[in-house]
């Protein structure tokens, strides 16, 4: 455990934020107001509307790139600002942002991602039914996201994070008149939603810890730190919020959305379901990893022992399958698996997962863009159906080439270098199992790129028609992101001092090690399984000859049954028992009781009415029929005739005389 | 000197001679001609006491009488003259807008 003096010594306020700091707010609010923009008035704008969010965008970037100016011009502190929101009893809410190197990296990679796929867009989406639709979601995500980042508290971070939810649920439903799209939509967002209870659980368990007094992040990791907490609650905090983390960045056993996400525009597949938004699982336990660190060590090896399994599950997974997506979406939970992993593995660790983060951000996006490229010239995501686009498609296999070549771990390529600290870390804190696993799942994913490299681009092409390379702004985008792909892992690299371990640190700074027989070893796993996987597929024609492997090969084609699992045990029950039985009780229990309520209300009203009718108006009627029957008596003494009233006169008279008289 | 008794009895003639004509009569003028009778029977009882009690005041009252009576016969025959302008009959019995 870190030292408390020393955390004072470094993590201090800034004394002097620079303009880009005090206005990071904006970043998250430019989106924002490019979302509103697109949808009130896009339609009528040239373009359709794409213009707000581009230029929202790239301005968002320009603040990011300022922000991060700051953390790399030495830096070392944190900028936190916000305001008042809301106040219930005790409790303060607030409004408010928190920028130090890590949120300044985490903005960097979500607003230049997001920019290229909304750039990527304008020819993937050109000619789309809702394509002004799709760039307004496309920026409400980007901006979801950007508050998840930049949130100094926990429930601005929750509204992010169900936000994003929402929008990931849009766009994988994007093209909701294809059953099987909606159907995945509404897969994706129930089993996030499964994870999400627990961290919401988790949430109240950390403003519990402060006394429902804040849910602000920096006084809860104080609180924590300090030990104000019991073990025991800050374990359970963990252990909740992990619930969150495994549903959003797709970890077993809740990983079994994101394949499905891929019914959804490559573009949205590239931005959150491989870049941004799984990863905000990851970011997650970064912020809060002080409750993680001084939780019960059980629960880092928890972490652990789900990323282990995850990684190599997903990996092998990735094997089997025909639709290029798919192989990516497998490799990107285990790819997530892999950054917690590292979390797992301490303070070190945690670094090396930014910074697995950071260059996976990089080259997923890529391979997703390139397989978009794809899709979009053969019409077809199955490998099946492509083979030979090398010539075809030039500056998509170049590019799709060096972004596989990342995620493999060559050298000296983005993927390399975060692997290779992830390892070092993994060697030099004693987690010897979790080196093994690494170092396996590193060559599993050297094995499936290179299987998803040979079937795409070489061999005879397998499908129909005449495919063509993708427009300008789709490919542009390609370019740019893989030359980011051959530069990025070079500001973590040790022997350009490790720069990224500058900006992104956990209370103290960690010595970048090199260690010359890991990095060996590596990269002789991403060559190994580059060239099992060259020989196995060089002869490639119609049938996977992993096929050959039999019951071996069925499992994992089956995804280990976990779907199977999931749908007989869990969702037909539900669907078919459950709902069937909460039926029956709507039907003769809630009715019953609404029904009889209705029933003994009819018959109370029918006396009443009774009474009302027969009592009340009676004696109204009867009132009235006393007074009409008299009236009509008296009426005819005033027939208007003079004479008549006369003789009354008279009689009154005669009457009053003889009263008189007698007495 | 005629007894007072008969004068009276006189005056009580007129006067139902007159009621009778009020109540019975249809003609609006003949009407207005009963009241005259009355009100004469009235002045005869009048100046039948005044004379009796050796007062004035019976006979000061007869002509006050007989003003008011010249000026109710007056408006009399102008609400009959105006009736029978609208109308085109003196009938009473038809004149029967003074109900409800």
């Amino acid at each position: 455990m870190v030292a408390a003096e020393s955390a004072e010594s470094i993590v201090k306020a800034i004394h002097d934020p620079s303009w880009f700091l005090r206005y990071s707010w904006l970043i998250a609010l430019l989106p924002a107001i490019a979302a509103a923009f697109t949808l009130f008035i896009g339609k009528r704008t040239p373009g359709k509307g794409s213009v707000y969010g581009i230029t929202a965008l790239a301005a968002a970037l320009v603040m990011s790139l300022g922000v991060l100016w700051t953390f790399v011009g030495g830096e070392r502190g944190f900028y936190e600002a916000s305001i008042p929101w809301f106040q219930i009893g005790q409790l303060h809410m607030e409004a408010g942002v928190y920028v130090d190197g890590l949120t300044a990296v985490m903005l960097v990679v979500v607003t230049s991602i997001s920019l290229c796929v909304h750039i990527y867009s304008l020819g993937y989406m050109k000619g789309d039914v809702r394509y002004t639709w799709f760039y307004v979601v496309l920026s409400l995500f980007t901006s979801a996201m950007l508050v998840v980042v930049l949130a100094n508290n926990l429930f601005m971070l929750l509204v992010g994070w169900e936000i994003m939810g929402v929008c990931s649920y849009l766009l994988i439903g994007h093209w909701w008149e294809d059953h099987v799209n909606s159907s995945s939509a509404i897969k994706a967002f129930i089993t996030t939603r499964v994870g999400d209870v627990p961290f919401m659980f988790g949430i109240f368990v950390l403003v519990f810890i402060t006394g429902f007094t804040t849910s602000n992040i920096p006084k809860i990791s104080e609180i924590v730190s300090s030990g104000g907490a019991s073990v025991g609650l800050v374990s359970a905090a963990a252990l909740l919020l992990f619930g969150g983390t495994i549903g959003k960045s797709a970890q077993f056993p809740l990983h079994v959305w994101l394949p499905d996400a891929m019914a959804g525009p490559t573009p949205v597949s590239a931005l959150i379901h491989a870049a941004t938004m799984v990863a905000a699982g990851v970011y997650l336990v970064g912020r809060l990893f002080i409750v993680f660190l001084d939780a019960d060590p059980v629960v880092l090896q928890i972490v652990a022992i789900v990323a282990g399994i995850t990684m190599l599950g997903a990996a092998l997974m990735a094997f089997t399958q025909d639709d290029i997506k798919r192989v990516l979406a497998y490799s990107t939970i285990s790819q997530l698996a892999y950054m917690i992993a590292g979390m797992s593995m301490g303070p070190a660790g945690r670094t090396g997962a930014f910074f697995h983060l950071f260059t996976h951000a990089f080259f997923k996006a890529l391979l997703f863009l390139g397989s978009g490229a794809v899709i979009h010239a053969v019409h077809s995501n199955n490998m099946s159906e492509m083979g030979g686009l090398r010539r075809r498609l030039p500056i998509t296999f170049w590019t799709f080439l060096i972004g596989s070549l990342a995620l493999s771990g060559v050298p000296p390529l983005a993927g390399f270098w975060s692997k290779d600290e992830l390892l070092v870390v993994a060697e030099h804190e004693g987690h010897p199992v979790l080196f093994v696993v690494l170092l396996v799942t590193a060559l599993l994913t050297a094995f499936y790129m290179t299987r998803a490299v040979l079937l795409t681009f070489y061999g005879d092409f397998r499908g129909h028609g005449e495919p063509h390379e993708a427009p300008r702004s789709m490919t542009g985008v390609l370019v740019a992101l893989a030359s980011v792909t051959v530069v990025a892992g070079f500001v973590g690299s040790p022997q350009l001092g490790a720069v990224f371990g500058k900006w992104v640190y956990f209370q103290e700074l960690e010595e970048a090690l090199f260690v010359p027989w890991v990095a060996v070893l590596s990269t002789l796993a991403a060559l190994g399984g580059i060239l099992i996987g060259y020989a196995v597929y060089r002869d490639y024609q119609a049938r996977d000859p992993l096929r050959s492997l039999g019951g071996a090969y069925t499992l994992v084609s089956n995804k280990f049954y976990i779907d199977d699992v999931y749908w007989k045990g869990i969702v037909r029950p539900i669907r078919d028992d459950v709902s069937s039985g909460v039926y029956w009780n709507d039907r003769h229990v809630i009715d019953g009781v609404v029904n009889g309520a209705a029933a003994f209300t009819k018959v109370v009203a029918s006396g009443v009415n009774w009474f009302d009718l027969k009592v009340i108006d009676g004696a109204v009627n009867g009132l009235a029929n006393i007074a009409g029957f008299t009236g009509g008596l008296l009426r005819y003494i005033q027939s208007g005739n003079v004479q008549r009233y006369a003789v009354f006169l008279f009689t009154g008279v005669v009457v009053l005389a003889v009263i008189f008289t007698k007495i | 000197m005629i007894r007072l008794p008969l004068v009276l009895f006189l005056s009580a003639a007129l006067f139902s001679t007159g009621v009778y004509g009020v109540l019975a009569r249809r003609n609006g003028v003949l009407v207005l001609m009963s009241i005259e009778l009355m009100l004469n029977a009235v002045n005869i009882n009048l100046v039948a006491f005044g004379a009796a009690l050796h007062d004035l005041t019976g006979q000061v009252f007869a002509l006050f009488v007989i003003t008011v009576a010249a000026a109710e016969v007056g408006i009399g025959l102008a609400i009959v003259i105006l009736i029978y302008r609208n109308r085109e009959t003196i009938n009473v019995d038809e004149v029967n807008l003074l109900k409800w």
